[in-house]
């Protein structure tokens, strides 16, 4: 591994100043994703900031709703009281990803920020736009089983890897940064890029800004959400297709709708489309299907991935079926 | 690996001792144990987090040391398989390995041990898992499928699965008859 300097920041405005008067510097979490790519030369940092010290609190908000502490570690996030009875989505989202060895290391605004498990982007030999750009994707014309089929890029076919940020596309959550032009809120839908020509810039963050917290408004729908991950194993493998969504229903019609896709794009991909056509809908297996296939007709497979959009409209009706039965008679 | 002359000064804490020693920013919490303190206990396996053989406590919680910078975790409680002993007695995980075959190479097994030690505890903190069917309702039974789920991020390729499962239950059972 490169060598770096090393500090820890005891509140945000350190962070923050350290990182932009020194060159190269990074935040550093858990390390759970960071450590690894450093040690095999994919990032090099000169200088780290160690900010798993700031606010790691997750409170309740007026009106029902939670904030996450950046520095919070995703099993925290899991067994927390709020969380698991008001958004369990989340809770279970995240205990479906990594292990929990993982889960009790790696943070909330590390899990944000994690980097693909495209098999071309770890082989330093193999050509990669993300990695290296100007060398080209070798997933496009390779094996590409895990790879997106939704919002892709002559460029770049890689999937962004987190379960935790699929349930927090579904909860409208808002991304809290801040940097010495001072703090702004980004939506979860507008946090992460698709790839376009930049593979190699995964989110809209600034330069030198930080994650400070992640809010959950009040979203009550969410107490009938679920999370349903489709994988080659059953425990600790990434997504090959995941869906969240939280549904509503009325007099045996959709009242209110959220729903959400892993694994399938460079970002979590909120299905804005489907919940347009669910919302009013009769819930009936008829209207699921017709949503996800709305959902997955720009959807674009692969030598190996094309599996992925029958997978994807199966796993949307299946899930909102399952809520379907759920929440009807509330 | 550790600096020679280089590097900062740092204390950590393992097994309830205090040590003092030089490390570059660089050197992970595993390679300081082993390397730096002697305590071979503690396994590198596939050193990026895929197989849990360098799994230690920190303050109770079990991590994977390979993914961990040994800076970060200065003045923070660190538990390693040499921890574990009591006044010469196994703790009754170790014990439980013996009884129930739950190794056969022995590599992946101080992993194994300080994760389920971590696991018992997460279980009993009511921190749900992927089998649960109801997050907010929380874990009911330390049933295998729980305990094979909460225990995967730990590898066994000779594939000691079966002993290792009564292994746990048959702990954890013991400490809630207790």
């Amino acid at each position: 591994m490169k060598d770096f300097t090393y500090a820890r920041a005891e509140n945000v405005a350190a962070a923050i100043d350290l990182v932009s008067r020194t060159q190269g510097a990074r935040y550093l979490g858990g390390g759970t994703n960071l450590v690894d790519l450093m040690r095999e030369g994919i990032e090099r940092p000169d200088a780290l900031v160690d900010v798993t010290q700031l606010s790691h609190r997750i409170e309740e908000l007026d009106g029902g709703g939670i904030r996450i502490g950046a520095a919070a570690n995703n099993a925290a996030v899991a067994n927390h009281r709020l969380v698991r009875e008001r958004f369990p989505f989340l809770s279970q989202a995240i205990v479906f990803g990594a292990s929990a060895q993982i889960r009790n290391a790696a943070t909330v605004g590390g899990n944000l920020m994690q980097r693909t498990r495209c098999y071309y982007f770890y082989d330093q030999a193999a050509g990669c736009n993300k990695r290296t750009p100007g060398t080209g994707c070798d997933a496009i014309g390779g094996f590409n089983r895990i790879h997106a089929v939704l919002g892709t890029s002559e460029h770049c076919i890689a999937t962004h890897p987190s379960d935790m940020c699929v349930a927090l596309a579904a909860s409208d959550a808002v991304v809290q940064v801040e940097s010495g032009q001072g703090a702004r809120r980004v939506p979860i839908v507008d946090f992460h890029r698709l790839p376009g020509d930049m593979p190699e810039v995964d989110t809209n963050l600034r330069p030198g800004e930080l994650i400070t917290a992640v809010e959950l408004p009040a979203l009550p729908l969410a107490r009938n959400s679920m999370y349903r991950k489709m994988r080659d194993r059953s425990s600790y493998a990434f997504a090959l297709v995941s869906v969240a969504a939280a549904l509503r229903i009325h007099d045996g019609g959709i009242q209110d709708v959220r729903l959400a896709l892993g694994g399938v794009a460079q970002k979590p991909w909120r299905a804005f489309e489907a919940e347009g056509l669910l919302r009013g809908a009769e819930a009936t297996q008829e209207t699921f299907q017709r949503a996800a296939e709305a959902e997955l007709r720009s959807a674009k497979g692969r030598a190996h991935n094309a599996f992925k959009i029958e997978l994807a409209k199966r796993t949307i009706v299946s899930v909102l079926e399952r809520l379907a039965g759920n929440g009807s008679t509330r | 690996m550790l600096g020679d002359g280089g590097g900062t000064t740092i204390s950590l804490r393992v097994n309830g001792t205090r040590y003092d020693l030089r490390v570059e920013p660089r050197v992970s919490l595993l390679d300081a144990l082993r390397e730096g303190l002697g305590l071979t206990g503690t396994k590198k396996g596939c050193n990026q987090g895929a197989c849990g053989a360098c799994t230690v406590l920190v303050d109770g919680r079990r991590i994977n040391a390979c993914l961990a910078l040994a800076m970060v975790y200065q003045d923070r409680e660190i538990t390693t398989i040499e921890g574990l002993v009591h006044d010469g007695e196994l703790h009754p995980l170790q014990a439980a390995f013996i009884e129930h075959d739950g190794f056969q190479c022995g590599y992946c097994t101080p992993g194994q041990i300080l994760s389920a030690v971590g696991m018992i505890e997460e279980f009993r903190d009511g921190m749900p898992s992927a089998v649960a069917d109801d997050v907010a309702a929380g874990p009911a039974e330390f049933s295998s499928s729980e305990i094979r789920e909460r225990m995967s991020g730990n590898i066994c390729r000779c594939g000691a699965y079966n002993g290792i499962v009564e292994a746990v239950r048959q702990t954890f059972e013991g400490e809630a008859a207790r």
